[in-house]
This record gives C-alpha cells, structure tokens and sequence, in this order.
C-alpha cells in the first residue's frame, strides 16, 4: 500500500511559551484536509511543519514516506504554498510572480508561456491582468495569482493559509467555488488551514479541529457535527455555526 | 598578446621615461605658499619640470609627504624642525648641524636660511596696547581679562601657547582656538584682543598692531629654510642647486612686501613670485610670464578632481557596504557588530580622519578617496539592512516557500524590494561625499576645497565661492541624478511615495 502523501507523527513544536503538539495526522493522496479552529490553535505553525519553513522539536513530518527536511529544496519545489492575501512581490508583474521559479529553472520562453495560459484558465484570471502590478489587482485577483504561483511546478501537495481571508462576501463566494474545482480537476493533496468551518465543510474531505496548540478531533465534517468528541469541540462547532458564511472576519 | 601590442609595449618600456616633475608642497598660509611658488619656479626656471601641492593642512601633513616622497621639497622652519618634527630626536636648540644631521638620517636635505625669521609673536592693536601699557609678553601677566583667542596649531604646539603661559604665568583662561586668518580679522574688528602673530604678517603694518617683546625668550628661532629630499639631485638634477639659489636672499622686509601683495592685495602669488625672482635674478631665459588658468579652465579642472573624488569614493563604499549591509542583515549577532563598527567610523570627525590615512597612503587623491569611502558607508550599510529586515513576513516566506536558493532569493526578491531604501542610502552617501570631499584639498587631493582654502586664507568671498557654489550644485546635480537612476533602478511596483516596499 503507498504511504499516505502527508504524515504528522507525534509531532512537537515550541513556540516561546506556547506548544503546538504532539499531532498526530494523515492525508492521504488526492484527499483534501481542512485544518480549522480559532486564531493562535497552532493552525499556520503545522502548515509551516509541512513546508518545512519550520522543523519540528520532536516527532517527524512526512510527504510521500519521507522525512521532510529544510534544506531540501528539491522536495519542497514538490509542495505549494499560497499565503494569506495571496504574498506577491510587488516589485514584479502578475506572470513575473508565477513565472519566477520557472523561470531561475531555466524553463524556456514558450513552456512558460504555455503553462501560464494553462494556469490562467484553471484559476479563472482574465490573462490581460497577467501584465498587472499586484498593486493594481483586486484581493480576490491577487489571491487568483498566488494560487497559480504555487502550482506553477506542478506540486503534488497544495497548502493554502487563509486562502479566502479578508476578501468581500461576493468576491468569497465566487473565488470559493473556483478553487474547489480547481482541487477537483488536480486531484491534489490538499491542506487548507480557515477559521471558517462552512468553509472547511465546503471544500474539506476531512476536517481537523485545532484549539490552544492541541488537535481536539478529525474526521469528516459530518462525523464531527453529528457527534463531537468532547463538550469543547461542540462549543467550538456552535460558536463558529453562528456567524452566516462569509461575514467572519480573518483571525 | 598580440604582435602589435607586444612591440608598442617594448617601445613605451624602451623609451626614457618623461621625468616625474619636482613636486613643492606648502602649507595653508600665505607666506609658506609664496615660498613655495619661489621655490617651484626656480626649479622651472633650471629647465625641469615643477610641479605644486599647494595649501595641505599643517606641518605633520607635509613633513610625512616629504618622508614618503609624495613631495620632493618645501618650506619650512627651523624652530618647528626641532620642536615638533624632530622632538625628541634633536634638542630645542639644537645647532643647525646636528639638525642637518639628524635630517639627513631621514633622507631630507636642509637648505641654507632663506634671510628671514618668521618667529611666533603675540599681537595686540596698537591702541589697546597703549591704553594697557603693553609692550612686552612679561605684561600680559597684568591683564587676566584679555580676551585670547590662538591658532589651533599654536595652541596645540609645546613651543606655542603652552610654553608661553609657562615661561610668562599667564592667568588668561578661557583661550580659545581659531583659525590664523580668522583670528587676525577677530582682532582688527576688537572681537579679540590679542592673538598669535607670525613676524612677518603683512597684517602687522595694515591692522596697525604691534608684537610684544618676548622679554623671557619663550619662542625659538624660526628660521625659513627649504627642505628636500636627498634622493632629489639623483632623480632631478639641478634641481637641488636651482632650489639653493634662494638661499639667504629673502630678508624679513621682502617677505612682508610679499605676503601684503599675496595676502592683502591678492595678486597671485605665482605673479609675486615670479616678480621678486625678476628682480633678484632677472627675467627668465624664454621671458614668458607665468599663465593664470582663467576661471572656466579651473572650474573644470577643479570639478574634474571633485568628481573622480566622490565618483571613485561613491563606488568603493558600495562594493564594500551592499555585502556588509546584506551580512548584517542575514546574521542578527554579526549585525549588531558591523552598524556599530561603522557607526563608530562615522563619529570620527572628517578632517582626523583624512589625516589619519596620511601614514598609510600619503597625501593626494588616493587617502582622500579612502576617507570619502569609509565616511560613506553608514549610510549606505544602515540602509541595506533595514531595507532587508523591513520585507513584510508574508513575503519573505512566500519566496521560502517558493524554494529558491538563498543568493536567488537574495537576487531575485529581497534585494529588488529593499532597493529603494538602498537608494536612498546611497544618494544620501553620495551628497556627504561631496560635501566632505571640499575637505580633501587639505591633504592635497584638489577639488573644490582648493578654491575654499585660498578664499579663506586671503579672506577673497568670490574664492571662497569658486569652490562653494560649485559643490553645492554638484549635490544639487547628485540629488537630481538619484531620482534619475531611481525611476531606472527601482521597480515600477515599488516606486512612489504611495507604495513603500512591500505592500
């Protein structure tokens, strides 16, 4: 049996006073994970695990079998990364950001060309604003960059921070049902860290609750509904039910 | 190499080389840059080539130019020999044969007295002086409340200030320092009431002054001889025996005429110079009269020297502070350590340390691009960093993420949006420079300090404005090129004040 694409084992991260961990997680392939919970549960600090930005205190992460380690950047150019807000260098045009890497690979002129047509369509960006400054792009635009930036190797692991945080509900609803489809159409593993938990419903296989650096449950987001494993998860499911999609605003 | 290139090379190496002309040095007062020009035109008028570094910026400044070559000769005076240059080496009052012994132990020949002392005094207005009863240094002791103000170098010198208040108790405190010419025109305008003469100041007779006895006999000899140096003869000769014709003709009289038509009526002293040589020797063999560069011809030459200054000062200080910049920048501990380091360079005040490179690289352009250099990488270093350290989190992550190596990270994003605070850093160190650089002309590196010096010196305002007007429109020209080079270097996405770095 192939081992599942992403593996936390038991593992540990300090952070000055706080501590994230021990967590313990799969995802297996093609599978999409939603990691929810309110703001500081130690949610953007394990998508950094995976991403290797930060090692682990104790304990191992895992993509594909194998341990995840920084200086690694063969294996990282396998996972991408989209930042809340989309992170684009201001300094360069819309293709300049998804074209970068490609771009320091030594990819010719034309397979860039391709690729981005390719990822315009995917990621529904008009490609006349391809020529934009991220200074002259909308929020949900930027973001619609950024995701194509991390998909421009081909990854087999996407991980999204936030990705519809501090976007107009409009502009939410429709860059929402553009990404999940994109994720349907890739077949990629996915990790999307939210606060939101129609969200993590909307786009997640699998949702994995977070709170004060400890994973209190994981499951389908209809396991977790139905029957929440402890008073707290309820709480946490109750608080987050009442706001209406969309109107949270960004942890 | 190529058969041409080789063959042009043996001819440059085959042919005699042209001579490297007799290089006169003088310090910063009238009278040592008469001599000076005497000295130079003598030399010229022998048929050899002369060449002048005139006004460098105290005694200590020529005498090592002198030991390193950087000059071949120049005035000086026998009591600063022994009392500053040699002390320790030679007593006080040593005789001249144990000063032209000692001399020779440095490879410096002493001429014969030129004729003239021009010993220390202590000047006061005639009529203040009167009014006191003044006529002696012993009669200072008297007047507590006189306002003294000296030259830095007499104040600082063991046979000036020092020794007078010794040898005479003086109770005078307070004593301030100012520069000689300055002094002199606090005195006539009774700012002050006394200062530090030199015998032979034109200022004596036309301020109407007089210099106190020196009853106790606190000031040494002073007498004005040339130096040279001993390897002169061989590499230039009749340099030497050209340089000894001035011996013993030059009375105090004659070098009080000339400072008063130097200094006071600004006739140029290559004019002065060349009449009192008509006189004592007759014309010169070819009869011309030395030229004066019009003021166009030393405008450029001026902003020729100013601009390769700051130009190749400019260019060292940000290939040695982009990388120290970036090091602190990556590396927090070693951080703190290099902003210090540099910040300390830049307390140190400009004019110590165009001095200090003296010993290293001798005087000219080369210590004063060296000092324009290490003064112009606070800037540039404080910028570089905070421009790195200032990209937002998100961004410094997202090129992570993005695994590019370290230097294409570096290349690639960090530096592009920490360029225009390394701009501006560099613009800022490139106006200092030209402003500093007016400094430059103090250890014989030229530029517009030159026509700032003798404008002081002889209290001229269009001098003094030769060489301010033209650095400030320099800074002004630096100012403008930065936006210029700004608007090229900096991305679109980064530019203008409505989007600093980042977001």
């Amino acid at each position: 049996m192939d081992p599942p694409a992403i593996e936390l084992r038991e593992v540990v991260k300090r952070l000055g006073a706080a501590t994230i961990g021990p967590v313990s997680l799969t995802v297996a392939a093609g599978q999409t994970l939603a990691l929810v919970g309110p703001s500081g549960a130690g949610k953007s600090t394990l998508l950094r695990l995976l991403m290797g930005l930060v090692e682990p205190d104790a304990g191992e992460v895992l993509l594909h079998g194998e341990p995840v380690r920084p200086g690694d950047l063969a294996r990282r150019r396998r996972v991408g990364w989209v930042v809340q807000g989309g992170g684009l260098f201001p300094h360069l045009t819309a293709a300049g950001n998804v074209a970068l890497v490609a771009r320091h690979l030594g990819w010719p002129a034309a397979r860039r060309a391709a690729r981005l047509a390719e990822l315009a369509a995917l990621a529904r960006l008009p490609p006349p604003l391809l020529d934009r400054l991220p200074g002259e792009l909308s929020g949900g635009q930027a973001q619609r960059v950024g995701l194509m930036r991390a998909l421009m190797l081909d990854p087999a692991v996407l991980l999204l921070d936030e990705p519809l945080g501090a976007l107009d509900p409009e502009t939410r609803a429709a860059l929402q049902a553009d990404l999940r489809a994109a994720f349907e159409v890739l077949g990629k593993t996915v990790v999307l860290v939210t606060h939101d938990l129609d969200e993590a419903a909307f786009f997640a296989h699998r949702m994995a609750l977070l709170a004060g650096g400890r994973l209190l449950q994981e499951g389908t987001p209809e396991a977790l509904r139905r029957a929440p494993a402890s008073p707290e998860v309820a709480r946490f499911l109750g608080a987050a039910r009442r706001p209406s999609p969309g109107s949270g605003s960004p942890a | 190499m190529t058969p041409a290139l080789a063959a042009a090379l043996c001819l440059a190496l085959a042919a005699p080389p042209a001579p490297a002309p007799v290089m006169v040095g003088s310090k910063k007062f009238t009278e040592s840059v008469v001599l000076a020009e005497l000295a130079a035109q003598l030399v010229e008028r022998a048929g050899l080539a002369a060449g002048r570094r005139a006004e460098l910026g105290g005694s200590r400044v020529l005498w090592e130019a002198l030991l390193r070559g950087d000059v071949d000769a120049y005035p000086e005076y026998t009591g600063t020999l022994t009392r500053e240059l040699l002390a320790g080496e030679v007593a006080a009052d040593a005789d001249p044969e144990a000063l032209r012994a000692a001399l020779a132990a440095r490879g410096v020949v002493m001429g014969a007295p030129l004729g003239f002392q021009d010993a220390y005094a202590v000047g006061l207005r005639r009529e203040v002086a009167a009014r006191l009863g003044l006529d002696s240094l012993s009669g200072l002791a008297n007047h507590p409340g006189l306002r003294l103000a000296f030259s830095h170098e007499f104040l600082d010198r063991a046979d000036g200030w020092p020794r007078l208040r010794d040898r005479y108790r003086l109770p005078q405190r307070g004593v301030r320092g100012l520069d000689h010419d300055l002094a002199l025109r606090a005195l006539a305008a009774g700012e002050i009431d006394a200062t530090d003469l030199y015998t032979t100041d034109a200022e004596i007779e036309r301020d109407g002054l007089v210099a106190l006895r020196d009853d106790r006999g606190a000031f040494p000899e002073y007498q004005a001889v040339l130096l040279w140096r001993a390897d002169l003869e061989r590499r230039a000769p009749g340099a030497a025996a050209a340089l000894r014709r001035l011996e013993g003709r030059i009375d105090e009289r004659a070098m009080i005429a000339m400072n008063a038509r130097a200094g006071l009526d600004r006739v140029p002293a290559s004019r002065v110079a060349a009449g009192f040589l008509d006189r004592a020797f007759g014309p010169p063999p070819d009869g011309a009269p030395p030229q004066e560069a019009g003021l166009a011809a030393r405008l450029l030459a001026r902003t020729a020297e100013h601009l390769l200054l700051v130009g190749v000062a400019l260019a060292l200080a940000i290939a040695l502070a982009l990388p120290l910049g970036v090091w602190a920048a990556l590396r927090p501990a070693a951080g703190r350590l290099i902003l210090g380091a540099v910040g300390l360079v830049q307390t140190i005040p400009s004019l110590a340390l165009l001095v200090l490179m003296i010993p290293l690289l001798g005087i000219g352009a080369r210590p004063a691009v060296a000092a324009l250099a290490v003064y112009g990488l606070l800037p540039i270093v404080r910028n570089v960093h905070s421009g790195l350290r200032g990209i937002p989190p998100e961004l410094r992550e997202s090129a992570e993420a993005l695994a590019l190596t370290r230097l294409a990270r570096l290349r690639l994003v960090e530096l592009p949006l920490a360029s225009p605070s390394i701009l501006a850093g560099v613009r800022t160190s490139a106006v200092i420079a030209v402003g500093t650089a007016t400094l430059g002309a103090l250890i014989g590196a030229g530029g517009y300090g030159q026509p700032i010096l003798a404008g002081i010196r002889l209290a001229s305002v269009p001098l003094l404005l030769e060489g301010a007007v033209p650095a400030a429109l320099l800074a002004l020209a630096v100012e403008g090129l930065f936006s210029l080079v700004e608007r090229w270097l900096v991305p679109r996405g980064l530019r203008g004040p409505s989007r600093p770095a980042g977001r």
